[in-house]
């Protein structure tokens, strides 16, 4: 324990800007996470649905739970299911054999829902494209609200499409 | 390689390939076929990838293909086929070959006969039965809407015993596939999988480009391996066209092969901690994997790395501050897991949630054909680096220290990244110190004689292996990539028999297997 103790004093707060992290980046994060503050007052479950991705969407959806991007500290938490979910972040082109799951999963999800396609092969069904096994892009199956384009994207770019995806509703009021 | 003395040793007509890794061809008939896999099983040699190709207009119209990595090398056996007889079947002596075949059948309709498991794999009723999307008859971008059918899972009875079905969707942020457990309690009595959910028809894509931009395509197969991916691909690329890359290339690889084991290690080890309800070890951990993906970004313009590799090189060079920051990066990494390794095994309730976990024992590893680094974890010390596979210019002079462990459970999986993550910091610094100087690629060669090209890379999570075919105007015939989660996956049915169910995503995060890789 005491040396658990000891690191987390070392590491300190990881929320700091750190020594590279003091450029535009920052500017951005502290930015867009204050924005994101505003709109939510800290509640939005997300639900990631993978509908064929290579992975590498997968590993910046969760790098911004760790503590650079701290999307936990936001008030927004990724849940297990779709049931508990106000917003889906789907990542890959449609896969024939994932179509049905992801259906099942939009149709779980209570209103008002919002879905984000999340990287290129989502957005557009990049490089897999339209074939026998795939569908293309995720709006093929789901109405999408937001499409955030990268391969894969960056996790501020992840964040950055979240807060895009509740802007026009905080206007629409 | 030695092809004569191989070629009494298994008994066929081997002939050396071209390229960096040590691979032997060989076109064999239907009574060597059998024969040559238990003459290989008997020397330790293990199977590394099956796949099948349609020749067309020729009176057995298709080449059923196996590889083998033995003492040797890699051996690349080609069998000729037609659909009705079909070729005997492998799973008896190779366990893994068994779901290889399924998938063979689903995409090129050629069943191995004799096998006893012939339910579908790949082609989950999404199209028809008879539509074989390898077959050079189909473009592959025939359009069906035929609907998904049920998969007719193995279903154990008992008083109590009951049945948990898991996915495709998963709890977490994963990768689809779906997990089928019978259990009594919470016992489990079986886990049976079926994957294939992430089937993007890879296979067939490849077939429509051209040599100079399969790297793309190969580098998004596995996001998180998309060096070694996009290596292997290359390897073989510039195999099949007999073109030497330049020294520094070779060595910039490396460093960037390295760097990515280093990274989902890092990540890995994050998540065994969280799995285990030490959510410090998440934050920590995946605090430095951070760190490490953002120096990616300053030094080779991509966090992961993708497409950094090209056909004759690389795109990416590192230059003497580029190096500076390296070699502190990896001073201060290598402190932090230093000191996190200690927490680690200081922390009584995670080493008893990691011991014993999903104990997969050396016996039965070498069984299944389990590899890579859970292999390791087992004592299957198997690892391309050490073995030859990889560009002997760089590897031997690396001297790798392949990393080991007897237990084969979760906590011997854990001590193998730790051990390589240091290990691969160790190779970071020797790369740059005897980084030779010169470019950092070549054009292809233009005159393509022979079109068949192998590579193979030890990626994080085992050996990535490409065998690519390409006619004479660089356009790509067959390109087959194969993921060590083949081999894998059926050995983590075996590794949670006897834990409960709450132990699952410990024991499969242990693993941490590649959907995307193995669903093509």
């Amino acid at each position: 324990m005491w040396r658990i103790l000891k690191q987390i004093a070392h590491v300190g707060l990881p929320t700091e800007p750190a020594p590279e992290a003091n450029n535009a980046w920052r500017t951005d994060e502290d930015k867009i996470q204050s924005e994101i503050l505003q709109i939510l007052g800290r509640a939005l479950c997300i639900r990631h649905v993978d509908s064929g991705s290579c992975n590498a969407c997968e590993l910046e959806i969760v790098a911004v739970g760790n503590p650079y991007y701290n999307i936990e500290g936001l008030g927004i938490k990724f849940v297990a299911s779709p049931r508990h979910a106000d917003m889906l972040l789907v990542t890959g082109p449609m896969t024939k054999n994932m179509e049905a799951a992801v259906k099942y999963a939009y149709d779980a999800t209570p209103d008002p829902k919002l879905v984000i396609a999340v990287g290129d092969c989502a957005c557009t069904g990049g490089i897999f494209g339209k074939s026998y096994a795939t569908l293309g892009s995720v709006s093929s199956v789901l109405p999408v609200d937001v499409t955030v384009p990268g391969c894969p994207p960056k996790p501020i770019d992840i964040l950055r499409g979240v807060l895009t995806a509740l802007s026009p509703r905080i206007q629409d009021k | 390689m030695e092809t004569e003395s191989l070629s009494s040793k298994y008994g066929a007509g081997f002939k050396s390939m071209r390229g960096e890794a040590p691979v032997c061809i060989a076109d064999v008939e239907k009574r060597d076929w059998l024969r040559i896999a238990q003459a290989v099983c008997a020397d330790d040699g293990i199977l590394i990838s099956l796949w099948g190709t349609d020749r067309s207009a020729s009176s057995e119209p298709y080449i059923v293909s196996v590889t083998y990595w033995v003492t040797e090398g890699l051996l690349w056996l080609r069998l000729p086929a037609d659909a009705q007889a079909g070729y005997p079947d492998l799973s008896m002596i190779f366990p893994a070959a068994v779901r290889m075949q399924r998938a063979l059948f689903d995409l090129l309709g050629i069943r191995a006969y004799g096998a006893e498991d012939t339910r579908f794999w790949i082609n989950h009723g999404r199209w028809p039965r008879d539509y074989f999307p390898l077959r050079k008859q189909f473009s592959g971008l025939e359009e069906f809407d035929n609907q998904l059918e049920p998969y007719p899972f193995v279903s154990v009875e008992g008083d109590g015993v009951h049945e948990i079905g898991v996915g495709p969707i998963h709890a977490g942020t994963i990768e689809p596939g779906h997990f089928r457990f019978s259990i009594v309690g919470e016992k489990v009595l079986r886990l049976e999988e079926l994957l294939g959910y992430k089937h993007k028809g890879i296979d067939k894509l490849f077939t429509r480009r051209e040599l100079l931009n399969g790297h793309l395509l190969a580098g998004r197969i596995s996001g998180d391996s998309t060096v070694a991916y996009s290596w292997a691909y290359c390897m073989a690329v510039e195999a099949a066209t007999g073109c030497q890359i330049p020294e520094r290339a070779q060595w910039l690889r490396a460093l960037l092969l390295e760097r990515e084991r280093i990274a989902m290690h890092l990540g890995d080890l994050g998540a065994l901690g969280n799995d285990a309800a030490l959510t410090f070890g998440l934050s920590q951990f995946s605090l430095l994997r951070e760190k490490w993906v953002r120096v990616n970004a300053r030094l080779f313009i991509h966090r992961f790395m993708m497409d950094c590799i090209i056909p004759g090189g690389t795109i990416v060079d590192i230059d003497g501050d580029g190096i500076d920051l390296l070699l502190q990066q990896c001073q201060e990494i290598e402190k932090e897991v230093q000191t996190l390794q200690v927490i680690y095994a200081e922390h009584s309730g995670l080493q008893d949630r990691y011991f014993t976990l999903g104990r997969v024992p050396p016996k039965l590893a070498k069984e299944l054909g389990l590899c890579g680094m859970a292999g390791r974890a087992s004592d299957q010390a198997r690892d391309a680096r050490v073995d030859q596979l990889m560009p002997l210019s760089v590897y031997t002079q690396l001297k790798v220290r392949k990393v080991t462990k007897k237990a084969g459970d979760a906590a011997a999986r854990v001590l193998v990244r730790f051990e390589e993550i240091f290990e691969s910091i160790r190779l970071l610094r020797e790369i740059v110190r005897k980084l030779p100087s010169g470019a950092i690629n070549t054009p292809l060669t233009s005159d393509i004689t022979d079109g068949f090209g192998v590579g193979c890379v030890e990626g994080w999570r085992g050996p990535v292996f490409v065998a690519l075919e390409a006619d004479k105007h660089g356009k790509i015939i067959r390109c087959h990539c194969h993921d060590p989660s083949w081999q894998n996956w059926p050995v983590l049915e075996h590794a949670i028999i006897g834990d409960i169910v709450p132990d699952f995503p410990l024991i499969n995060k242990s693993f941490n297997l590649s959907y995307s890789g193995h669903d093509l």
